[in-house]
């Protein structure tokens, strides 16, 4: 099979050669780019496309790669040793699994996502190699090994905050999601409101690049952003004439809440929709 | 072939290795791609490259290796805005300048003069040839005409511009220079420089967790989270290069709370027996530079910033200075910093080709013991690496 974007997802040339790569070939997918560039759906659409069970594993900057595995609660045990609980004569009492235990083991190949990594230390990522390479792991406290029969697909998605090891680099497909242009977020949002008045798009797409221009925003606003405002359009019936408004005093979009969600932003925003109002004056 | 490409790619200081190399051997072995020469690039670029600051380079060398393999000619010369618009300039009488400004398709007709000349530079004869005509203007035959503009005659073939040549990534490079696009992607790389080589501390957790495992203590240490990075910057003010001095101080300002300690100082083209904390007061309050190499400990890392271009008598001499009388030469001062503070760096904005054409720049270079960087993602990335250095 070939992955060639679903129904609900736009991907571009590039996109879809890297994870068909990825998905022939068994070697982790890293995807990167700004949040809301849908990284995290991606990894949902090619388990849709792949009709493969999806196991996400959703890291912190607090998660530890051994989490991934399993966890050993010792001191629970160590308790129920000292209350004379019974359980305690089993081991296997006190062992967790982790996504990565799941994935090895899941009766249908699955795709196993593994979201935001650069959220973690800078070890994490380091401390996987291994069971990602071998897609194989020992349980050092009930000597079993749990190994995958097939290796799953692998994404990995990262919003750049942190480098990632070379080591953990060179095992990886990698694609950097560009930031879509207009024709590519026109195709995304046909797919998410198919019928949607094209006028309208494009009214609101001037105003979200205009807007992803202004410099020095904290957060610019990104496809979702944009998703949730053209909801919000929607709903709130808003006469087109509202967008195409020429009337300087009215220059801020209306419902830009959906756009901008710091108010350090907005606050910002308004500042300079002030400004231009004073200047066309 | 695909082993010349990987020898390209490392000469362009793209880390690839044979690893990736077999890599796409397998891939093209397994037939994960459709035979196009577009789907041949992503795959090699989802291979060779993991990260984006490279794609553009990636994009360059792959133009030049598989030129003439993959349909077409490549074309691989980036021409710099800058020279354009000298181009423009030369070309044009300031009326026309004007004129065209005022259509106000300025950016249209930097295009097709960018376009224009790429093409001349793809044939093989002509090559760069009506650029040293000097006195024929390209614009004067026929007139100008905006909207098509001729320079050095047609090209004589149309071809459609490959993915590759379309240069995307090119404001993803790291070694642009710093600017509002690129910033974010500096703090990044400033934070982790602030972070790294901090002391280990007591994990409690997992010193518990081992203990309960383990049944005897078993003492758990993990990289303390808070930083001990202490800075003290030497900022150039006052020249042309204002702007990216200021960026630059915003960037490390963005940082403050990363390190244990910043102190900003200010200076004019060298330093000197003093500098200032604030421009507006900068004659009237002057902290005495003996009073920080006394204050701060030799712990501190030292980065100075600007582009040290001056009339090499403001480093060499007593006197030298421009705006006052010095005692004791810039040189003296630099030496002093230097031997005091043994992790010190120099970022300059200036172009790193442009360096060894001013005498100023090479001195200060070597006062630096050639810890000079340029101020680009890349040199800001080498210049922590210096400063966090094992001495
Ligand atoms: N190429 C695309 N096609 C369809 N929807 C998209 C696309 N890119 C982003 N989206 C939409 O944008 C939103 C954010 O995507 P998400 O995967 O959460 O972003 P990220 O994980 O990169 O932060 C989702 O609602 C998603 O449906
Ligand atoms: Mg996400």
């Amino acid at each position: 099979m070939r992955f060639e974007g679903t129904q609900d997802y736009v991907a571009t040339d590039d996109l879809k050669v890297a994870v068909n790569a990825a998905v022939l070939l068994r070697r982790p997918l890293l995807v990167k780019g700004e949040p809301g560039t849908g990284k995290t759906v991606l990894a949902q659409e090619i388990a849709k496309a792949l009709n493969a069970p999806l196991i996400e594993w959703n890291v912190k900057s607090t998660t530890k790669a051994h989490q991934g595995l399993y966890e050993y609660d010792a001191v629970a045990r160590l308790r129920d040793g000292q209350l004379g609980d019974p359980r305690v004569h089993e081991i296997s009492n006190y062992i967790r699994k982790g996504k990565l235990w799941e994935a090895f083991s899941s009766p249908k190949l699955p795709v196993l996502l593994i979201d935001e990594i650069d959220k973690a230390d800078i070890e994490f990522p380091n401390d996987l190699l291994q069971e990602l390479d071998r897609m194989a792991f020992h349980v050092y406290e009930t000597g079993e090994t749990i190994a995958a029969q097939e290796r799953p697909v692998v994404v990995i998605t990262s919003n750049n905050e942190k480098e990632l090891p070379d080591a953990f680099l060179r095992r990886c497909f990698f694609h950097y999601i560009k930031f879509p242009d207009r024709e590519t977020m026109q195709a995304i949002v046909d797919v998410h409101f198919p019928g949607i008045q094209k006028i309208l798009v494009s009214k609101a797409m001037d105003i979200f690049y205009d807007i992803r221009e202004v410099p020095g925003l904290k957060k610019k606003p990104s496809t979702s952003e944009l998703l949730d405002w053209l909801k919000l359009l929607l709903n709130e019936d808003m006469p087109l004439d509202v967008l195409q408004n020429s009337d300087p005093t009215k220059a801020i979009p209306p419902l830009h809440g959906a756009l901008l969600k710091n108010e350090q932003d907005i606050m910002m925003f308004e500042r300079l929709a002030f400004m231009t109002r004073r200047q066309q004056r | 072939m695909l082993l010349n490409f990987l020898d390209a790619l490392r000469a362009a200081g793209i880390p690839a290795s044979i690893k990736e190399h077999l890599l796409l051997l397998e891939a093209l072995d397994r037939d994960v791609i459709e035979r196009r020469p577009e789907e041949f690039y992503y795959l090699a670029r989802a291979i060779y490259v993991k990260d984006e600051g490279l794609i553009d380079r990636f994009d360059q060398v792959f133009a030049r290796v598989f030129k003439g393999v993959l349909g077409q000619e490549g074309v691989e010369a980036e021409i710099p805005e800058e020279w354009l618009r000298l181009v423009a300039e030369k070309f044009l009488t300031p009326e026309e300048m004007e004129k065209i400004k005022s259509l106000g398709d300025w950016d249209k007709i930097m295009e097709t003069l960018k376009q224009r000349l790429e093409e001349q530079q793809g044939r093989h004869q002509g090559g760069n040839k009506w650029i040293g005509t000097g006195g024929t203007s390209p614009f004067g035959h026929g007139g100008y005409n905006p909207e098509g503009v001729r320079i050095g005659g047609e090209s004589r073939h149309k071809r459609a511009i490959k993915v590759w040549e379309k240069r995307e990534f090119q404001n993803l490079d790291n070694s642009r220079e710093l600017g509002t696009r690129n910033i974010k992607v500096a703090l990044r790389r400033l934070r982790r420089f602030a972070r790294e080589g901090a002391a280990d501390e007591l994990d409690l957790d997992e010193t518990i967790r081992g203990t309960a495992r383990q049944g005897w203590l078993d003492i758990r240490m993990r990289p303390e989270r808070h930083n001990a990075v202490k800075l003290l910057l030497f900022l150039d003010v006052g020249g042309s290069m204002d702007p990216y001095i200021k960026l630059c101080e915003e960037l490390f300002s963005a940082a403050t709370g990363e390190f244990k300690n910043m102190e900003f100082f200010y200076f004019h083209n060298c330093l000197y027996e003093s500098v200032w904390k604030n421009n507006a007061r900068r004659f009237a309050e002057r902290t005495p530079t003996w009073d920080i190499l006394h204050k701060y400990g030799h712990d501190y890392k030292v980065i100075f910033v600007g582009d040290a271009a001056m009339s090499p008598y403001e480093i060499t001499h007593p006197g030298g200075a421009v705006e006052y009388m010095n005692p004791e030469s810039g040189a003296v001062w630099m030496q002093r910093v230097t031997h005091t503070y043994p992790a010190a760096v120099w970022l300059n904005p200036t172009q790193r080709g442009h360096w060894d054409y001013s005498q100023s720049t090479k001195i200060m270079r070597q006062l630096m013991n050639d810890r000079m960087y340029p101020l680009t993602i890349e040199g800001i990335d080498d210049a922590m690496r210096e400063l966090t250095r094992k001495r």
